[in-house]
């Protein structure tokens, strides 16, 4: 059978996918160099310094932060810096992706797609992944799991970033009540942006199980090569059968 | 696509990652960099002002919200033995001078500013390094302490000069001040406060005076205020850029 290349992701997700890797990136490290000013975690509008909701003790190693000794300012210049690189190119890639189809086409998924779910969880368990027609599109899980990234913890991480903002709770009073104060959202913004570190980690590790060097290829150049078809031993047996 | 071509391309990312993150603080490092970096503090104080108005308050609170420990940050007490002379005394010989671009300088003791409309708000403290506390301020509006002196049309921002040494220097840069433009010098919630919580402001908390600014994070609220210049340019004070954490590479609009 002769292999069939395709072409998996148009310019728009291949640019704003670099530079988002870039900005993310970035804003994680600066994100815990300026959470190591004060590393802990509280619940409502005001921080309770002896009994905190968690206590991170001395923070996160400067190995991890940006830049690499304790510096908030230039923290803070990263990450404010960055974070309007990361909302414009977010922006971006939703409004070209609902312009041009390819949030309705690739990412909802499908009613037959739905129905898939347990099936295709098993199958990632057992790092099976889609081959051959199957591949051309996103699996379930994929559009499952990028549909929460981009419209539940990404703009969560900016509403909640916005709340800590003194200047911006004067503007929109309802942000922090949204939230249940400001400490809250603080929180917030670190529990989203830890299940955003988790999810990147998972989405390496899919790269990597699922065809390494086609996947990265076809997020460089956009030329990806649909893997050929698993033929199972019960199918044989099957057809054998018949 | 041949095996060089894919060693090539992996190498290429694997390394660019590599160097981003081991030349991140030969970048951060550069005064060039920090520069760009922080042009977003004009786009950032453009918006908020946009989206705020001039006369957004802060959210206040209720008297069961105030904080049981306010946590006291920056300076905590003064060396200078001029202050502590005027503490000793309850600050009862203090003055607080207004001068720079205004029509009448003033001096004025503590009992005359007490004697001025008050204004009592129970709000937010954020500080920059990330946490808040809640607590009542009561004090006389910036806005009628410049009305009294009267502002000249060249009149620009508002410094407020401390009688804390925060950092020990040669030159005395390290003396506090800060400095706010006349948006937030006429907000109905920047006040200069001599209460906290219903008793007079504790040494630690900035006594006699400290500034609030309540749209802005805890740094630009200046403790132990003995001095208000008008001025038109801050260029000439301190490192030049408005306040002594400005000076140290942290943002002059504190709005975030």
């Amino acid at each position: 059978m002769a292999t069939q290349t395709i072409r998996r992701h148009s310019v728009l997700v291949r640019l704003t996918h670099w530079i988002n890797v870039l900005c993310f990136t970035l804003l994680v490290m600066s994100g815990m160099q300026i959470f190591n000013a004060h590393p802990a975690l509280d619940v409502g509008s005001t921080s309770d310094f002896a009994h905190p909701l968690v206590d991170l003790g001395d923070g996160f190693p400067h190995w991890l932060t940006l830049p690499g000794y304790q510096d908030l300012a230039l923290g803070r210049r990263w990450h404010f810096f960055l974070a309007w690189l990361f909302v414009l190119n977010g922006l971006a890639y939703l409004l070209v992706g609902l312009i041009g189809r390819h949030v309705r086409r690739d990412l909802v998924p499908t009613v037959a797609e739905l129905r898939s779910l347990p099936h295709e969880i098993a199958e990632h368990a057992r790092l099976r992944f889609p081959a051959g027609e199957a591949a051309r599109r996103y699996n379930v899980l994929q559009q499952l799991t990028y549909l929460v990234v981009i419209l539940v913890l990404l703009p969560l991480m900016l509403a909640t970033g916005l709340t800590m903002s003194p200047g911006m709770d004067a503007a929109f009073p309802w942000l922090p009540e949204l939230f249940g104060g400001r400490q809250t959202a603080r929180t917030i913004h670190f529990a989203s942006a830890s299940l955003l570190v988790l999810f990147t980690v998972v989405h390496l590790a899919m790269v990597v199980l699922s065809g390494f060097f086609n996947n990265l290829r076809s997020m460089v150049t956009g030329r990806y090569v649909l893997p050929p078809e698993r033929v199972s031993r019960e199918r044989l047996t099957r057809e054998r059968v018949s | 696509m041949t095996i060089l071509r894919r060693r090539l391309l992996t190498g290429a990312l694997g390394g660019g990652a590599l160097l981003t993150l081991a030349g991140c603080d030969s970048v951060s490092d550069s005064p060039e960099v920090q520069d760009v970096l922080g042009r977003v503090e004009g786009l950032d104080r453009w918006l908020q002002r946009r989206l705020q108005g001039r006369d957004a308050l802060a959210r206040e609170f209720t008297a069961a919200d105030i904080s049981r420990e306010f946590r006291a940050n920056g300076s905590t007490s003064v060396d200078d033995p001029d202050y502590q002379r005027l503490a000793e005394g309850g600050f009862a010989d203090w003055r607080l001078t207004v001068d720079g671009l205004v029509q009448r300088p003033l001096s004025l003791s503590l009992a005359e500013l007490r004697a001025m409309p008050s204004r009592t708000q129970i709000t937010r403290h954020d500080c920059v390094e990330g946490w808040s506390c809640i607590g009542q301020w009561s004090g006389v509006r910036l806005a009628s302490i410049l009305a009294l002196a009267g502002l000249q049309p060249a009149a620009r921002y508002v410094v407020f000069h401390c009688a804390d040494t925060l950092e020990r220097t040669l030159d005395n840069s390290g003396q506090y001040y800060e400095s706010i433009d006349l948006i937030d010098a006429a907000h109905p919630q920047t006040i200069l406060a001599y209460d906290m919580n219903g008793a007079p402001l504790p040494v630690a908390h900035g006594a006699p005076l400290r500034v609030r600014v309540e749209r802005q994070l805890g740094y630009k609220m200046a403790k132990y205020v003995m001095r208000i210049e008008v001025v038109d340019s801050f260029s000439s004070l301190g490192r030049g850029r408005g306040s002594f954490w400005a000076d140290r590479g942290y943002e002059w609009y504190a709005g975030i």
